[in-house]
């Protein structure tokens, strides 16, 4: 990772955060309606798998935090916006909502709301590209507390038993909901819980994204050579409470204010100005340009499109005009019972 | 047309799209190195090897949801779910997953994986190895349920399943695995949406389906040879959705209905069946419609108080002599 890659990052990575802060804004306003789950605080996590990552080539998959995710795989923030705004030109065409961001032509392969769900769809994913032989592989990120379903054991047994070629991302930012880890969860370290399936892990500072950058580079490297699965544990926090209806009352200011110290987007910034290869002024000035680029374009964006037609709501439930539901066409001729 | 048991039909249409497709996999309990518990995938391990026939640790909403995964990437799963009894473990990828995903990601992504799963109430196997699940699917939005009543109907319900971009639910039944039927010798594709007038008559129209079309069918020659009532049958092979003018046709045609099912009448296909005959034809009608469904309890391990619980012929007759007064 060289100086201009690192300056790209920080901006990225502040782009995240201000988009994220501006949807909280919108949400109180009224724009943004449903469950807002914000990943202020957690960037390094998927700016940092991700860089190490192919996006756009990698199948990624997540829970309801999916924004930033989605945006990184290479999805149009101005779509992201609009779909949270429940808007018919929105990533999901105003049918999913913040849970519910796919960008399948940058291979973002959604953001799911059963926590998780994503663990087993993203083994089948990986067990597609094995069969057609591709150098893809699947990453599947998830919280800390998803690893208390079935279906983490279910997945991690496949996917050890088969070899499939999936990376997942623990983001462990210690709590489920509002219940902190300690009090929900047997085994605190999430990376010694997959030694039960021999998939090798690791745990990482999620907050510098420099460490989470190597530590995945090592994943990734692992599971593109054919290897197997593997399970890369990152340390985090989120600023914000679960979700919009979340008071946050479950936790001290004490810990949250010993967190903000560690926020991966200041330590980057300052590694950069200390280093000489960026100005207080240069950063300001990329602040601005971010906010100047949320309001301008992506919240112009979001408020100038039109809501979808309530005589398209129909559409998408199942597949338009498919031959097979009607007993298909062999050989031109028209099955099904004559 | 070739005779064949329902598991041969079933198994050549696993064949035959396998052959087709080499993104077409099969995956369950027992499926791959002991043939499958109901021979339904049996000598393809042999054929297609592990890769493709792939037996599957007891993980059914581990193992649904990695098939969904794969459907994502092209890939075409036939899952089978050795009893519907244990489907309710993979409800969770079926509807949140399978049956929402095009929906909620606006037309970009889509599952087409087939789950094929036998239900029913076979030789005391007890509560929890006998239920009839078809109420549960057919209410969810973006899932197709189909279940056969003959191998003809398993074959080509398999075939299209396979081929069609939405997920399918295929009903399968544990005591129909080795009845045998006519299938044709070329490939057949059956439609998935639709009935079948298994019979036709004029007096009556009996609705079931799956294992019930067989006592509709065994009651409507009862009740002509010795009651001179002609009853038609209506095979409802589709479930979700449910054939609305192939009901209204036939009840308007004969204006009388009951309908006939193996589960329990509270929130099934009778009511639903019903609910369609008043929506579409109420004033065709010359009597209430009648379910014959099976008694609301846990199916109990007693053989005699098995049977009690679940209709046959006999309780159709007695429905149909009662509606027309003879």
């Amino acid at each position: 990772m060289n100086s201009a890659d690192k300056k790209r990052l920080l901006r990225e990575m502040l782009f995240a955060r201000r988009f994220e802060e501006r949807c909280y804004e919108a949400y109180v306003e009224r724009k943004i309606g449903g469950f807002l789950h914000l990943y202020p605080g957690e960037e390094a996590c998927a700016f940092g798998v991700l860089e190490a990552a192919r996006p756009g080539h990698d199948y990624v998959i997540t829970g309801y935090r999916d924004h930033v995710h989605a945006i990184k795989c290479g999805a149009d923030p101005k779509e992201v916006m609009a779909e949270l705004y429940a808007k018919e030109t929105g990533s999901s065409k105003g049918r999913g909502g913040s849970m519910h961001i796919f960008d399948v032509k940058h291979r973002f392969m959604g953001g799911y709301a059963l926590v998780g769900g994503p663990f087993p769809l993203a083994a089948g994913m990986a067990k597609a590209i094995q069969m057609k032989g591709g150098d893809e592989i699947a990453i599947c990120f998830l919280g800390d507390a998803a690893n208390n379903q079935g279906t983490f054991h279910e997945s991690m047994n496949m996917a050890a038993l088969w070899k499939l070629p999936v990376l997942y991302v623990c983001e462990n930012n210690l709590y489920g909901i509002g219940t902190r880890i300690d009090r929900s969860t047997a085994v605190i370290e999430q990376y010694k819980r997959v030694s039960a399936y021999n998939i090798p892990s690791a745990q990482e500072d999620g907050q510098d994204i420099e460490k989470v950058y190597k530590a995945a580079e090592k994943a990734i490297k692992h599971v593109r050579s054919g290897k197997g699965p593997y399970f890369l544990e990152l340390m985090t926090y989120r600023y914000r409470g679960h979700s919009m209806s979340d008071s946050n009352a479950y936790r001290g200011k004490d810990e949250e204010r010993m967190w903000s110290k560690r926020d991966p987007i200041i330590m980057l910034r300052d590694r950069l100005i200390e280093a000489g290869e960026l100005s207080k002024d240069q950063y300001k000035a990329m602040d601005t340009e971010v906010l100047e680029q949320i309001e301008h374009e992506i919240i112009a964006f979001a408020e100038s499109s039109p809501e979808p037609r309530v005589e398209e709501l129909h559409k998408y439930v199942v597949a338009e005009n498919d031959p097979w539901v009607h007993g298909g066409v062999q050989g031109g001729v028209r099955g099904g019972v004559k | 047309m070739a005779q064949m048991m329902f598991w041969e039909a079933v198994r050549r249409a696993h064949d035959e799209e396998m052959t087709n497709d080499p993104l077409v996999i099969c995956m369950g309990e027992d499926i791959g190195v002991a043939g499958g518990t109901y021979k339904a995938t049996n000598g393809l391990f042999a054929k297609y090897g592990a890769e493709r026939v792939i037996d599957t640790p007891i993980s059914e909403n581990g193992f649904t949801g990695l098939a969904v995964g794969a459907a994502f990437l092209g890939v075409r799963p036939i899952v089978e779910i050795m009893s519907v009894n244990f489907a309710w473990l993979a409800l969770d990828q079926l509807f949140n997953s399978a049956a929402k995903v095009r929906y909620m990601s606006g037309g970009q992504l889509t599952a087409p994986v087939v789950v094929r799963s036998p239900g029913g109430t076979a030789h005391q196997l007890g509560a929890q190895h006998s239920a009839r699940m078809e109420k549960v699917f057919m209410g969810i939005a973006g899932l197709r349920v189909v279940t056969p009543s003959n191998p003809r109907q398993a074959y080509g319900l398999l075939k299209s399943a396979v081929r069609c971009n939405d997920p399918v639910f295929i009903n399968e039944h544990e005591l129909m695995y080795n009845m045998k039927g006519e299938v044709p010798d070329g490939e057949y594709f059956m439609p998935l949406e639709g009935s079948e007038v298994a019979r036709e008559g004029r007096d009556v129209t009996l609705f079931g389906y799956n294992i019930s079309v067989h006592w509709c069918l065994a009651a409507a020659d009862i009740l002509a040879k010795q009651f001179g009532i002609e009853a038609e049958v209506i095979d409802l092979y589709s479930l979700s959705p449910l054939d609305r003018d192939g009901i209204r046709k036939s009840v308007s045609k004969t204006h009388r209905a009951v309908i006939v099912e193996e589960a329990e009448a509270p929130v099934g296909v009778g009511s639903e069946v019903m609910a369609i005959i008043n929506e579409e034809c109420f004033f065709e009608l010359d009597a209430a419609p009648v379910r014959v469904s099976a008694e609301n309890v846990p199916i109990p391990y007693n053989h005699t108080l098995e049977k009690a619980v679940i209709p046959d012929a006999n309780d159709v007759v007695a429905a149909v002599r009662k509606m027309l007064g003879k």
